[in-house]
This record gives structure tokens, sequence and C-alpha cells, in this order.
């Protein structure tokens, strides 16, 4: 029963966090027609800031602040040196591009902070265990990443349908020719809303950060799980990626803490021992074959065009 | 037609140098060049059969290294159990190869767009994971090769210049079927599915069985690849098979010139000659190496060929 709560929970922190690495990049592509493959580096970015911030600072909440804003501005950076340029063009030249990013920003890590992995100490207060049913205990650190990634994607989704500059980002989505002919800046608002989706995976990344190592390369596999994501829940839809990322998540960590033992009913030991990592590592992968299969438009497809 | 010319003079000089490379590389005494090569034609191979699905049917295979490691485990595995012909090991890597492409294609052609992008992805993905978790074939660490495929007499795998002449005999034998491919009724129903998909079918072609027949032989010619690495490098593991692996096969052929023959070709060749040479100046290649392909994506429309093309109209 403990097992169940807590695992259940930890799916829901990963669900959530990949939201904020998927929301971003399905903005981006949403919106701009923008497919962005070092959206994973952004992460990367983000956890490297923050390790670094917070070493300077002496302040864990001090350093995630400054490297939240960094990874904003650094997305600005790249928006209006170079992603700019790409609005219109093939997705084989966005592909193309961004994994020369990649290559770039994992190697200026590496000339940066050294191969070898940083880490970021959690302080005192956010390591303690927290009691949220009688006689289980979960870690606060990530309870308090469901609470801020849960807040994050009120705010976000409230941003989106609620403001003006929401509708805009909608309206520009859909007819991008008609929303600067009305006269909005829409160069702007296309840098805003990739800056606003570095600082999603910024967040997502050092959010993460003390849960893993920070290292070289750790944005690759999470943004493919991302992209799953985007997939699944149907490119361009919030609430389809908030879904999709959920249920990635919630299979993810129940494929790995119980396909194991599941396994070992069926099989012998060893070949279950054997079959589970790589049975449990292609759980998504299968969800979203038979996903796409079933429905090739994703699970909610936005409406558009 | 200028410009047409440069492209053709420098494809042509690309290949005598190809041929003319073991020569090279015995009168200078520069064995690693040989080496280097060998590796580059074989990558060259899987970057063409990749072209040929995405430059002239218009389907981004974003998992086409799955085909590397699939043929090359067929390799591995079949010299571990101590069948060490090649007649066996190369025609059980090319129906491999072909099968896993004939069910992956059924599924994936159900798609388009990033949505085929990510499907094709996923499915080589899981193939890196199944891999990953063949304990018997050496799992994560990989499969250690030790007897490269013996042809009975026939070629001697062995030896680094009879090797290197059957990897370029492949990649001469690929691009001269793609060629026949591309201009054979078959190729040019592909093409016209990758113009308008809608059109074609309404003229009566099925379409999907086209595109799937494509995406078969695209597959093929890659484990042959896989094959072919599996004995140059004497070994293989999970990844040969990762993403990024098929990252670099797209960025060869779209480096080079997509829907071209030899384009992907030239990418293969400037994209590894690019990486050696940049690793031997500095150990932080990629620094330099990713600005570069940005900017030949903001300024070189086209890939290296299109390149080529322009300068020679002038």
């Amino acid at each position: 029963m403990l097992l169940v709560v807590e695992q259940f929970l930890n799916g829901l922190q990963f669900g959530l966090l990949l939201f904020l690495l998927a929301a971003g990049l399905t903005l981006v592509f949403g919106i701009m027609d923008l497919v962005n493959l070092a959206h994973g580096s952004l992460y990367m970015m983000g956890a490297y800031f923050a390790a670094t911030f917070a070493a300077w600072t002496g302040s864990f909440l001090l350093g995630a602040l400054l490297a939240l804003g960094a990874t904003l501005v650094l997305g600005i950076v790249l928006e209006t040196s170079a992603l700019r340029h790409l609005y219109g063009r093939d997705h084989l030249d966005h592909v193309l591009a961004t994994f020369g990013l990649i290559l770039f920003f994992n190697e200026a890590v590496r000339l940066i902070w050294g191969p070898a992995g940083l880490a970021l100490p959690l302080p005192a207060w956010l390591t303690v265990p927290v009691p949220i049913l009688p006689g289980i205990h979960y870690p606060a650190y990530r309870l308090a990443i469901i609470v801020v990634a849960l807040l994050v994607a009120l705010l976000l989704y409230l941003g989106v349908m609620r403001t003006r500059i929401g509708m805009l980002i909608r309206a520009g989505a859909s007819n991008r020719e008609m929303i600067g002919a009305l006269g909005i800046n829409i160069k702007l608002l296309y840098t805003l809303v990739f800056g606003l989706g570095a600082a999603l995976a910024g967040l997502a990344g050092l959010m993460q950060a003390p849960i893993l190592t920070v290292q070289i390369g750790m944005g690759e596999n999470i943004l493919i799980l991302a992209f799953v994501i985007i997939v699944i829940g149907g490119i361009g839809s919030i609430r389809g990626a908030f879904l999709a990322a959920i249920f990635v998540g919630m299979i993810d960590t129940l494929g790995r803490a119980f396909l194991p033992n599941l396994l070992r009913q069926v099989l012998s030991g060893a070949a279950a021992s054997t079959a589970a990592p790589a049975l449990s590592s292609m759980l998504i992968y299968l969800l979203m074959a038979i996903v796409l299969v079933v429905r090739p438009e994703g699970l909610f497809p936005a409406n558009r065009r | 037609m200028k410009g047409l010319s440069v492209s053709k003079a420098v494809t042509a000089l690309m290949l005598a140098g190809l041929v003319l490379l073991p020569l090279y590389s015995h009168l200078s005494g520069n064995i690693f060049i040989l080496t280097l090569f060998t590796r580059i034609v074989i990558l060259a191979l899987a970057a063409a059969s990749l072209n040929l699905i995405m430059g002239f049917g218009g389907m981004m295979s974003f998992g086409h290294a799955a085909y590397l490691g699939i043929g090359g485990y067929a390799v591995g595995m079949l010299a571990q159990e101590g069948v060490g012909s090649g007649f066996i090991q190369f025609p059980v890597a090319l129906a491999a190869s072909a099968l896993y492409a004939l069910v992956i294609g059924a599924l994936s052609l159900r798609t388009r767009g990033l949505y085929f992008i990510m499907i094709t992805l996923a499915f080589a993905q899981m193939a890196y994971y199944v891999a990953s978790g063949l304990a018997r074939y050496g799992g994560d660490d990989g499969l250690t090769v030790y007897n490269r495929s013996d042809f009975s007499g026939l070629v001697n795998l062995s030896n680094r210049t009879q090797f290197y002449y059957l990897c370029l005999a492949c990649l001469f034998g690929v691009i001269f079927l793609i060629w026949r491919i591309v201009n054979s009724r078959f190729g040019l129903v592909v093409q016209g599915l990758r113009s308008n998909e809608q059109r074609m079918q309404a003229i009566g072609f099925p379409a999907k069985r086209y595109q799937l027949a494509c995406f078969v032989i695209s597959g093929t010619m890659c484990g042959l690849a896989g094959a072919l690495l599996a004995n140059n490098t004497d070994f293989v593991s999970p990844a040969v098979m990762y993403w990024t692996r098929s990252g670099d096969l797209m960025v060869m052929v779209i480096l080079g010139g997509m829907g071209t023959l030899f384009g992907p070709v030239i990418g293969a060749v400037v994209y590894l000659l690019l990486e050696e040479f940049l690793s031997q100046i500095t150990e932080y290649w990629a620094l330099i190496m990713g600005p570069l392909l940005l900017l030949i994506v903001l300024f070189g429309r086209g890939g290296i060929m299109g390149l080529l093309g322009r300068v020679g109209r002038g």
C-alpha cells in the first residue's frame, strides 16, 4: 500500500515535470511551427545555471530564481539571433539547425563546467519527509515539485485562455498574417513565447537537478519523452500535453516499479530481471505507437486550420 | 546549365578520390585514412538509403539508425553462435532489416508530418531498449565480433583494402539501384506521392503500398550498411541505434543535398571529415560543428549540392 501510494506520487511528480517541458515544446511548435530539438538543451542549461547560482549565492531559492531568469534570457537570445530566421522553413531545416544547437550546448557545457557532473544540494527544510496519509510520509521536495508544477500549469492555462496576450498567441497560432495585419508586433510576440517556453524548460531542469545529477546530455533522453507526450496529446494542445504528460509519467514510473515483480510471476527469475528494464523503458514508446496507430492525430488534436 | 556541371565535376572528383584512396594510403603509408574512409563509405551508404525515402519519397524517418543496429546485431549474434559465413550473415541481416521495416512502415505510414518523424523515432528507441536488454549478447555493453564475416576466400574482410573496396562496391551498387528506382515507374509514383498524395490516390494508385515498398527497400539497404559497420568496428552496441545517431544520418543527407543522387555521399564525407578535422584542432570540436550546421541551414538552402549549383550559376 505504502509503495503504491509512493510510486503513484512519484509518477505524478515525473509527469508534471514532463508537462513543463512539453508545454514549452508544444507552444513553440503549435504557434511558430518550429521543431526545436534544442529544447532539451534549455532544460540542461536550467539545471546547470541553478547549480551554479545556488553555489554562488548559497541559497537554493535564490539560485533557482536566477536560473529561471537566465534561461529566459538565453531563450530570447537564441530566438532573436538564430531561430527567428527559421520560421516558415521546412521542418527538416529546423531539425538540422537545432541538432546543431544540441552539439553546441553540450560542448559549451563541457568547456565551462567540465565533463564531470554537478550536484545541486537541497536546503534542509526541503529534505524532511512530510506525512500525507496516516503512516505514510513523502519527501517534501517532491511534494514541492508537484505543487509548483500544478501552479505553473494553472497559470499557463489561465494565461493562454483568459488574457489578452493569450488571445493573441492563440490567434497567431491559427493565422499569423492576420494577426500581423491587425498591427500586433508578431515578432515580439514570438520572442516572448519562445522565452516563456525556454523558462518552462529551465524550470523543469532546475527542479529535477537535486534529484538527478546535473550532467551533459541530460536533456536528450527527456526531450524525446517530451516529444512523445506532445505527439500522444496532439500537437499544439496544452490540455493534451498535460493529460499525456501525467499519463506517460505514471506509466513510466509504475512500469519501472512494478513490472519486474509482475514479470517474475510469469517468467523465470533470470529472464524476468533481464527483460524487465528493457520492457519498462519501452512501455511509453509502445504506448505512443499504439495511440498513433489508433488515432494518428494524437488523443486531443488541437483544432487548427 | 553551367551550375549542373560544377556539382557534377565535384561529384566526379569525389568519386575518383574514393576509388583511388587505397592507392594513396599505400603510397603514403597512412593506414589511418583508409580506416577512416571505410567508416565514411559505410555511413554514406546508410545516408543514401535514408535519402531514398526522405529525399525522393518525402518520408522523414527519424529512426533509421535502427537498421544499422539490426544489420549489425544479425552479424554479431550469428558470429557469437558460431555461424561465421558471410553468405548466411548478410542475407539474414538484410532479411531482418526488411522485416522490421515492413512492420514499422505499415504502422508508421498511417501518420504523416511530425507524427511520422516521431513514430519512426519511437520504434527505433524500442529497438534500442530491446538490444540493451539482450544480456546474452552483451546488453548495454555491446557485443564484440571476434571474427569478421567469412566469404570463403572470395573477399577477405580482414584485409583493409579488400574490405574498403567491398564497402565502396556496396555503396555504388546501392546508388545505382536508387538511380534505377527513382527513374522507374515505381519511383515516379513514389515521388508523385510526395508532391500530392490525394491526387495520386484519385488517379488510382494505392498510395500506402507504394510508400511501404519504398520504405522497406530503404530499410534493407541500411541493414546492409549495419552488417558492414559491425565488420568494420568488430563490435555492435545499442548505442548504434540511439536517436542521435539517426540525427547524424539525417544531418548527412540534408547537409549534402536531399533528393540528389550523390548528395548524401558528399554530406557523409564532409560531415565525418569535418568531425575528424575539428577534433584534431580542438577537443571541443562540436562547439564549431554546431553553429556550422546552423549557418549551413540559414544560408545554404538545398545543402552542399544546392550551394554548388548556385556557385555554378554565379
